[in-house]
């Protein structure tokens, strides 16, 4: 490809000066910066019309008094003042920390434990795996109705299973009580969220070449050390990806608690997206919303960077020798 | 309202705005020339609403829509959106100054950018002169600065009581109590028969707001005064809400995780006999094609909220506006066709064609016959009339808004009620949410 590049400008510079209109264009497209520029392109414009530019309007509209239907002043760090001494929104902050915590370990756990048993060579192995992926296909917000259902004070068919075996009195009131609420809502999330954790683990495990497993069990190491001394350290790259998005998934979730609880009961699920949502649209405080949803933007990043430089920085990753 | 003829009112109304020329000349004048004046040649006109309640709502709006085209030529495209959803849509239109030239919208989304929209002072003026004058809540919504209406009221979805006959009856009630005193003691009786009430507690928009504003409203309390200063931490409060927490310990349990539909779920499946809602149970059951759902109809009878030590049987229902925006080419056809709606001929029937769903405005249309014909539709007739405003008694605007989409009330009501803090405490920190809505 070099060679290709560099024979072409050569010849270019001996050519008679006649040409000299189509020889610049040809320099030009015979350049690999200004290739490389001109295929990015349309990748940059997409990612700076789509990305960059909503991003920015709404870091912007967080440092004014925007509401709904009026223009906001430029109003420094106000917002950010006002929603750190807001109950209301340290509860959510509180919430998001405690949901994507819990919700990212259950579901690394879990899916870690799925994608190991579906590494097995066991029956109908592509069948399961396609129903693994179910719960990630289902549309969020058809899946959410469902749990909205189980959840229910009145129809929730746990409720209604274990008060037929006798062994609840009254129904679970699973969205009622604070904590409850916390939870049961995680409990939807890990639902959603396994299957994409387990799919990508088990990608992970296959790139994994069998002949080291078969080195580890001839030196007589017991399962365990195989997977803590094998498997684990050779799978930490992908558990750093999965498990970043994982977490950018978790952190940002909004459709899941807007349609079983809106936040409630007494603002124990708000999460700071869902709250952000309230305070923009209904409460028409644009600027106030957009200042909570930036808010979220340094963890994130936290997360990201955690990822990048806590779980990938390893030499032999970087494709040095160990 | 006596039989006034098109022709005589004109006469009479004229001769009022005759009278009326203390006001400043050029408005009156403006005003007399757009009320005269036709609509603009060629013009075309956008709606969006919020979609239907009930299907004849739409069958009938789309029915006086195509009445209005056939008479003035003028195209007419009607847009539908979940009420919820049509705030955010008018409030983009309002800020980007392009969209639907006339907005169906709800609570006080015209007092969120009153100057974008077409003043219809004339227009309302017209109406409340012909039809017996507007309730008075729709002063407070839409003529904030008590001179110019920036909207024109549409009607109100009454949230009333809903309630088993049967079972009231079971409990040693003849009727349904017309105060806070019977109305706790019915709830106590209820919940011995084991045919408890239900009220939405969670973070329903429609239901949990209606209940709990009258809850504090009929004891006299409110989030603020006249001057918008916050005053919900008050004696008012705390009687309401140790009311509310005896309310509470009546209830069907999980009532604090209810949304708005829950309450409608429990209630046809026959797991509460008391609730708040729109007309929407009743027409359920009465549509039913299962016997048993069905059966419930008979038993099934409405009523106003009971009035507390202040006398209030208000609740802040879904008030409805029509409001027209500045950036429309055709204002004058805008205002032609929201006319043509809102006269007996049209309003009247779409008022038929609810069924009760819609309560009206304007007080001449008590007297249409969809609040006789079925004596269980009755006591939502007063939804307009015993309607009042989240943010009462204040001006609205962001800070009621953003105090209603808070769930202030809903949450400290929630808050006491439960349990989960003192009913003291509740209020102060009501107080302390709702301040910094209201700037201090």
């Amino acid at each position: 490809m070099s060679a290709r590049t560099v024979g072409p400008v050569v010849t270019a510079s001996k050519a008679p000066p006649k040409r000299a209109d189509s020889t610049t264009l040809q320099r030009l497209l015979n350049n690999r910066h200004f290739l490389g520029l001109l295929f990015m392109l349309p990748a940059a414009t997409l990612l700076l019309l789509f990305l960059t530019y909503p991003l920015g309007l709404g870091v912007w509209l967080g440092f004014t008094d925007a509401k709904v239907g009026r223009t906001g002043h430029w109003i420094w760090f106000e917002n950010f003042a006002y929603l750190i001494g807001d109950q209301v929104a340290q509860l959510s902050l509180f919430n998001t920390f405690f949901y994507t915590l819990v919700a990212s370990v259950l579901k690394f756990v879990l899916g870690l434990w799925l994608a190991l048993l579906l590494d097995r060579n066991q029956l109908l192995k592509s069948f399961v795996r396609a129903v693994v992926l179910l719960p990630f296909i289902v549309p969020t917000a058809l899946s959410a109705i469902a749990f909205w259902w189980i959840y229910d004070s009145q129809f929730s068919v746990v409720s209604w299973v274990l008060t037929r075996f006798g062994l609840i009195h009254r129904y679970i009131d699973f969205l009622g009580d604070p904590w409850n609420a916390r939870l049961s809502t995680i409990g939807a999330n890990v639902w959603r969220g396994v299957p994409f954790v387990a799919i990508c683990l088990l990608a992970g495990l296959q790139t994994i070449p069998p002949s080291l497993h078969e080195a580890a069990a001839l030196d007589g190491a017991t399962p365990w050390q195989r997977f803590r001394h094998v498997t684990l350290p050779l799978l930490t790259p992908i558990i750093a990806v999965v498990m970043t998005f994982s977490v950018l998934f978790t952190f940002t979730d909004f459709q899941l608690i807007y349609v079983l609880t809106r936040g409630g009961p007494l603002n124990a699920t708000h999460l700071m997206a869902t709250l952000s949502f309230q305070r923009a649209i209904p409460g028409g405080a644009l600027g106030e919303g957009a200042a909570l949803a930036t808010m979220m933007i340094p963890f994130l990043l936290a997360a990201i960077l955690f990822s990048y430089f806590g779980l990938q920085r390893r030499a032999w990753q970087q494709g040095a020798k160990d | 309202m006596a039989k006034v003829t098109r022709r005589k009112f004109i006469k009479t109304g004229s001769t009022i705005t005759a009278g009326a020329v203390v006001a400043p000349l050029i408005w009156v004048k403006e005003a007399q020339a757009q009320w005269n004046s036709s609509p603009e040649k060629g013009a075309r006109l956008r709606v969006l609403r919020w979609s239907r309640f009930v299907q004849g709502d739409i069958d009938q709006y789309m029915a006086n829509v195509k009445k209005f085209t056939d008479k003035y030529g003028i195209e007419v495209r009607v847009d539908n959106e979940s009420w919820e959803d049509v705030r955010p849509k008018a409030a983009v239109a309002a800020n980007t100054g392009g969209g639907p030239d006339i907005i169906l919208g709800t609570y006080d989304d015209a007092n969120l950018y009153p100057d974008k929209l077409v003043d219809v002072t004339d227009l309302c003026e017209y109406l409340g002169k012909k039809y017996s004058g507007w309730y008075p809540v729709c002063e407070a919504y839409l003529k904030p600065d008590h001179k110019h209406w920036i909207g024109v009221p549409l009607g109100a979805a009454g949230s009333m009581i809903v309630y088993r006959e049967s079972h009231v009856k079971a409990a040693g009630f003849s009727t349904f109590p017309k105060d806070t005193v019977g109305f706790l003691k019915l709830l106590q009786a209820l919940k011995e028969k084991g045919t408890p009430a239900g009220f939405a507690l969670g973070h329903a928009t429609g239901d949990a707001n209606t209940w709990c504003h009258w809850l504090i409203w009929t004891f006299g309390a409110k989030l603020v005064d006249e001057k918008n200063n916050v005053v919900i931490n008050s004696p008012e409060t705390l009687a309401a809400l140790e009311y509310g927490k005896e309310m509470y310990a009546t209830f069907a349990p999980g009532t604090l995780s209810w949304l708005d539909p829950s309450n409608n779920k429990a209630f046809i499946d026959e797991q509460i006999s008391v609730t708040n809602n729109g007309i929407s149970i009743y027409f359920a059951t009465k549509n039913s094609k299962d016997p048993k759902v069905n059966a419930l109809t008979a038993d099934i009878n409405h009523s106003s909220y009971p009035a507390g030590p202040a006398g209030v049987s208000s609740a802040c229902h879904l008030f409805m506006n029509q409001m027209i925006f500045k950036y429309t080419k055709y204002p004058k056809a805008a205002k032609e066709f929201i006319r043509f709606m809102m006269e007996d001929e049209q309003y009247g029937a779409w008022l038929q064609a609810a069924i009760g769903y819609v309560a009206h405005p304007l007080v001449a249309y008590e007297k249409n016959s969809i609040w006789t014909s079925d004596p269980k539709v009755t006591p939502y007739s007063d939804a307009c009339k015993l309607l009042r405003p989240p943010g009462y008694a204040g001006q609205l605007g962001y800070a009621s808004a953003g105090a209603l989409a808070d769930f202030i009330v809903v949450d400290m009501v929630a808050e006491a009620a439960s349990g989960q803090r003192p009913a003291k405490e509740a209020a102060e920190r009501a107080q302390k949410r709702a301040e910094r809505y209201y700037k201090v």
